[in-house]
C-alpha cells in the first residue's frame, strides 16, 4: 500500500482561541501542535503497515510506504517532523502564499491534487481538525478523488486490496468494506498513538520533507486562497462569559435545593 | 418566491426532530421543498404532514442505505439543478456534514457547517471556539449549503406538503463503499442526545457506576451523556460523548455529574441554556460555567434530586 496521511497543525486545544482583526482565527497568539486527532491516523497507518509487512516494521522492506501530507504555513513542518519521528517515511508540506485564507473546498482541492500526483491508494485522516471543526475534508477528498469513503472508523482491517472498517453511527454499529483506493478517517477510540522514541526522533531528521508550491501542483492561485473562499465571515463577537451562578456546598439538602432551583426555572 | 431544499433526516424510518427544525429555518427564506433520500420513504412521508413543508421530492432508483453519503450528495446535486433553490439545509450530524461537503464539491458552492441560526437573507450564525465566540457567515459563491445544529430553534408546525413528486435517479459512479452489516443501536428509550431538551452527563467521578445518572435522566425524561474520560474507560459508548471530539449539545438544561469541565468538554456543552454541576472538588473548572453548582458527592446528590423530581411530578 502507498499510504498518505493528511495531518494539520492546529492551535493547542487547551488554548483559549480568539478571532483576529481579519476575521480569521488568530493563530499567532497560541501554541501550534499536531492536531491530536491526526495522531490516531498516523498510528493507524503505522499499525496497518506493521501488521502487513514481512519484517513487521515500517520503512524499507515493508513493501508499503507512509507519506504525511500537510497544507499549511512553514511552521507546520514541525507537525510533519513529529509524524516522521513516530515512523512515517517521508513528508510533504504544501506551502504557498496563495493558500492563505483557503476554505475547505480549496484545502480539499489542493490535498486531492497532491494525492493524485503521488499516486497513493490509501488516504488516512483524522475525523476533525480541532480548529475548524468542520469534519468535511475526508468526505470532500473521497468525492474529488473518486475514492471509496470509509469514515469514522473505530477499527480498520485489510485483506489484499479490501479495506474493512467498523464504525458507530446513529444507525448502530456498521461494518463497511471497500476496495482500494479509499479514504479512511479514524476516531480517537481506534488506538493509542505511540510516543516518538529517541531513535525515531534521530532518524526523522534524515527523512525527506519536501515543500510543494501551487505551481508544483499545477493549481492556479485564483482557484484557492481567500479570493476563492466561498464562504466569508461577516463579523464576530466574543460571547459574554457566563455570569458566575449559585454555588452551594452540600449539607445534606443540596439535592432538594437543586430541585427548587429547577422548579423556579420551570425545568421540572 | 424562492425555494429552499431541506434534506429529510431519519433513522430507521423515523423522521428526526431536526427535520422539523430545518423546515422552520427554511420557511424564513422561502417555500420549503423536503428531499427524501431513503429507502424508507413510505414510512417517512406521512410523518411530514405536520411540518412546515410545501412540497416533497422523493429520490428513487438508488439504494441509499448501501452507498451512504456519496449517493445522497449526487441525488441532492440533481435536485439542486432541477429546482435552483436559494439554499440547501442539512442537519449538522456527522453524516449530514459529509453530505454537505460532498455536495459542495459537486455543485461548486460554499458550505457553512454547524450553524445555530439562519435569517431570511441566508446569513448564518455560528458559535465557535467552544462557544466563546459568535460569528455571522455568508456563502459567497454558488448555492449556499448550510448544516444546522439540532435544538437551535423551536420548530413550528405546518400543514405538510401540498405536493409530492418522485424523482428517478441513476447513480453509477458509486462511492463504492458498501455496508456489510449493521447491528442497530440498542434503543434506550431515552431521547437522542443532540435532540434532548435535558441531558444528564456522567464523568470519571461516577467511577463506572452510571446508575444514579440514568435514574435521574429517566425521572427528567432526559438523555444521558458522558465525558471522554467515561467513554474512554468503556463505561459508556463513544456515541454518548459530549465535547470537542464528541457531540455538541445545547439543551435547555445540562447536568454534569462528576465531570471536571476540561476545555474540550465545555466546548460541547457551554451553550446549554442552564448548566448544573455536581462535583466533589470546589475548584473544578465546570463551576465557572455552572448556573447552579453543588460541591458534593454525586452519589448522595443525584438520588435526592431524582426523588425530588418524582415527587414534584406526582
Ligand atoms: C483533543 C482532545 C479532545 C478531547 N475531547 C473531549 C471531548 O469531546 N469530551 C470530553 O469530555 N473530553 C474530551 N477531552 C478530554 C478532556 O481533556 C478531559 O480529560 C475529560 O473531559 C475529563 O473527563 P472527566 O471530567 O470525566 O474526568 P476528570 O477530569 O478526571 O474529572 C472527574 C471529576 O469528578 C469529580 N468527582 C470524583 N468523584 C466524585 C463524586 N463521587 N461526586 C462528585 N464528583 C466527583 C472530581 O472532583 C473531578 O473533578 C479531549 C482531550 C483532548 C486532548
Ligand atoms: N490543511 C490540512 N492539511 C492536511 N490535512 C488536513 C488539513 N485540513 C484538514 N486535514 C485533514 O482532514 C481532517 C478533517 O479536518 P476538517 O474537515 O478540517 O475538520 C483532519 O483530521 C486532517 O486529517
Amino acid at each position: 500500500m502507498k499510504i498518505a496521511v493528511c495531518i494539520k497543525q492546529v492551535p493547542d486545544s487547551w488554548a483559549q482561541k480568539k478571532m483576529g482583526a481579519d476575521q480569521r482565527l488568530d493563530r499567532e497568539s497560541v501554541d501550534a501542535v499536531l492536531n491530536d486527532l491526526d495522531e490516531y491516523a498516523i498510528e493507524s497507518a503505522l499499525a496497518l503497515v506493521e501488521a502487513n509487512s514481512p519484517t513487521g516494521e515500517v520503512g524499507e522492506g515493508s513493501g508499503h510506504s507512509i507519506t504525511v501530507i500537510s497544507m499549511g504555513p512553514e511552521r507546520a513542518s514541525e507537525a510533519l517532523r513529529k509524524a516522521l519521528s513516530m515512523g512515517a517515511d517521508d513528508a510533504i508540506l504544501i506551502n504557498d502564499p496563495g493558500l492563505a485564507g483557503s476554505d475547505a473546498l480549496a484545502t480539499s482541492k489542493v490535498l486531492a491534487q497532491a494525492i493524485t500526483a503521488g499516486g497513493y491508494d490509501l488516504v488516512l485522516c483524522g475525523t476533525e481538525s480541532t480548529d475548524a471543526r468542520m469534519s468535511v475534508i475526508p468526505a470532500m477528498l473521497a468525492e474529488r478523488l473518486g475514492f471509496a469513503q470509509l469514515t469514522f472508523a473505530g477499527k480498520v482491517g485489510v485483506s489484499g486490496r479490501t479495506m474493512t472498517i467498523t464504525r458507530q453511527t446513529e444507525f448502530g454499529v456498521e461494518e463497511m468494506s471497500a476496495d482500494l483506493p479509499a479514504v479512511i478517517s479514524v476516531v480517537e477510540k481506534i488506538n493509542e498513538p505511540r510516543y516518538p522514541s529517541f531513535k525515531g526522533i534521530m532518524a526523522s531528521k534524515k527523512k525527506p520533507l519536501v515543500t510543494q508550491t501551487l505551481s508544483d501542483l499545477g493549481i492556479s492561485p485564483s482557484d484557492v486562497g481567500s479570493s476563492a473562499a466561498w464562504s466569508a465571515v461577516k463579523d464576530s463577537l466574543p460571547r459574554p462569559p457566563r455570569g458566575a451562578g449559585i454555588k452551594i456546598v452540600d449539607d445534606g439538602s443540596a439535592g432538594s435545593q437543586l430541585v427548587a432551583f429547577l422548579a423556579e426555572r420551570k425545568l421540572v | 418566491m424562492s425555494t429552499v431544499l431541506i434534506l429529510v433526516d431519519s433513522v430507521g424510518g423515523k423522521v428526526s426532530k431536526s427535520t422539523a427544525e430545518l423546515a422552520t429555518f427554511g420557511k424564513r427564506i422561502g417555500d420549503v421543498v423536503a428531499v427524501i433520500c431513503s429507502s424508507d420513504s413510505a414510512a417517512i412521508l406521512p410523518q411530514l404532514n405536520t411540518l412546515s413543508i410545501d412540497k416533497t421530492i422523493t429520490c428513487t432508483g438508488v439504494d441509499f442505505e448501501k452507498f451512504s453519503t456519496g449517493a445522497v450528495a449526487a441525488a441532492l446535486a440533481s435536485v439542486v439543478a432541477k429546482e435552483s433553490p436559494a439554499a440547501v439545509l442539512i442537519a449538522s450530524s456527522a453524516r449530514g456534514k459529509e453530505i454537505a461537503g460532498r455536495l459542495a464539491v459537486r455543485i461548486d458552492s460554499g458550505v457553512i457547517t454547524d450553524a445555530i441560526d439562519l435569517d431570511s437573507e441566508i446569513i448564518a450564525t455560528q458559535s465557535i471556539f467552544g462557544g466563546s465566540t459568535t460569528v455571522h457567515s455568508i456563502v459567497t459563491h454558488g448555492t449556499p449549503i448550510i448544516t444546522m445544529r439540532g435544538n437551535s430553534i423551536e420548530a413550528i408546525a405546518g400543514s405538510g406538503p401540498a405536493g409530492a413528486e418522485d424523482f428517478a435517479l441513476t447513480y453509477t459512479d458509486g462511492d463504492r463503499a458498501a455496508v456489510l452489516s449493521l447491528a442497530p443501536a440498542k434503543k434506550s428509550g431515552r431521547p437522542e442526545l443532540t435532540e434532548a431538551s435535558i441531558i444528564v452527563s456522567g464523568g470519571k467521578g461516577t467511577d463506572g457506576n452510571f446508575t444514579p445518572v440514568e435514574e435521574l435522566a429517566d425521572a427528567l425524561g432526559a438523555a444521558v451523556g458522558a465525558s471522554r474520560a467515561a467513554t474512554d474507560a468503556g463505561w459508556y459508548p463513544h456515541s454518548f460523548q459530549v465535547g470537542q471530539t464528541g457531540k455538541t449539545v445545547s439543551p435547555q438544561l445540562y447536568i454534569a455529574a462528576g465531570i471536571s469541565g476540561a476545555i474540550q468538554h465545555r466546548a460541547g456543552m457551554q451553550t446549554s441554556k442552564t448548566i448544573v454541576a455536581i462535583n466533589k472538588d470546589p475548584e473544578a473548572p465546570i463551576f465557572d460555567v455552572a448556573d447552579f453548582g453543588v460541591v458534593g458527592d454525586l452519589f448522595a446528590v443525584l438520588p435526592q434530586v431524582r426523588d425530588g423530581v418524582i415527587a414534584k411530578k406526582s
